[in-house]
């Protein structure tokens, strides 16, 4: 902010592009998974298509159709801002989180089901399996457990997001902002949210960048999908 | 400084990518469950790339932004393939 005022500009296209710098490595991160997977399924074809028939499908599947949607409902949250309709847009965020809950509860049922018939990293019914098999399950908990932790991280991000939009702001304008002949009877202007665009603005960034990150985090489950659960 | 802004894009325009989505993760299952073979790997990895771009596209408004954030991604999915690329040589020639 290089001006003496009160007046700041949101700069959307500066912060979109720091947000995108940084997906950027989000997308080197897994990348580099990714193509650990995929040299270690060549390196173990017939192991990596066996252990992935144990995955279930329908969990899979039914987790992926939850991101999808909560990222519908995190672009509605955006659109409903845009059109301020703050209620609308506080809305579909508390469902995004609330699909957020319930993809993580799905995870969760099925990390302790794998693990309740003793698979896991390092446990003795794996050590008496194949090498595949063992970087098999390595793979899908070290993945899918990142990529649990982006989706944690992402439920935060979107939490926040909730407490900016849902609470009043008001912002104090030097009276001379008002007609003249109502100068003489005020002694300071308050404004609404609704009616502060800068302000309004300023908060349809960070929900814009909030909502890249949680795509973000849909767009690698895209991936994770078909490479643990469908290949074989 | 803002750059030239996008009007709001349509919902109804949200609601068929999502629709979309949803058609796509149920014939990458369909797929699968054919045992095509190796083209099966195949189909699962194109209909997941069109599924990332839907949703890059769209959701994530690259197609309303400026060009420069599309070339700024293709820069990063090229490092990532020479990365790949370059693994791979090594492992399967050596």
């Amino acid at each position: 902010m290089s001006t003496p005022t009160h007046e700041y500009h949101p700069d959307s296209t500066g912060s979109k592009i720091g947000m995108w710098l940084f997906l950027f490595t989000e997308l080197l991160l897994f990348g580099g998974m990714f193509l650990l997977y995929a040299v270690y399924r060549v390196k173990n074809p017939a192991d990596f298509h066996y252990a992935s028939l144990n995955l279930d499908t329908k969990t899979g599947a039914i987790n992926t159709a939850i991101l999808l949607t909560s990222s519908l409902t995190m672009v509605l949250s955006i659109g409903m801002l845009e059109r301020r309709h703050r209620k609308a847009s506080l809305w579909f965020l508390i469902i995004t989180i609330g699909f957020g809950v319930w993809f993580l509860v799905n995870k969760y049922l099925e990390w302790s089901h794998k693990i309740h018939h003793g698979i896991y990293p390092g446990s003795e019914e794996l050590t008496g399996r194949t090498a595949g098999e063992n970087l098999f399950y390595s793979l899908y908990f070290l993945m899918t457990g990142l990529h649990g932790i982006h989706v944690v991280a992402g439920m935060v991000v979107l939490g926040v997001m909730v407490w900016m939009i849902g609470k009043p702001h008001h912002r104090v304008l030097p009276v001379t902002t008002l007609p003249v002949d109502a100068q003489a009877h005020a002694v300071s202007v308050t404004v609404e949210y609704s009616e502060d665009a800068k302000l309004d603005q300023q908060k349809l960034i960070r929900l814009e960048n909030a909502g890249l990150y949680w795509h973000l985090v849909d767009v690698i489950w895209i991936f994770l999908f078909p490479l643990f659960y469908l290949i074989s | 400084m803002n750059a030239e802004k996008h009007p709001p894009v349509s919902l109804g325009t949200y609601l068929m990518v999502w629709l979309a989505l949803l058609a796509l993760t149920a014939l990458t299952i369909a797929v699968a469950s054919m045992h095509f073979g190796a083209w099966s790997v195949l189909a699962a990895i194109v209909i997941a790339t069109i599924k990332g771009t839907l949703v890059l596209l769209y959701f994530m408004h690259l197609r309303y932004e400026d060009r420069m954030f599309r070339i700024m991604l293709l820069l990063t999915l090229f490092t990532l393939a020479v990365i790949m690329l370059l693994t791979f040589v090594d492992v399967l020639l050596r």
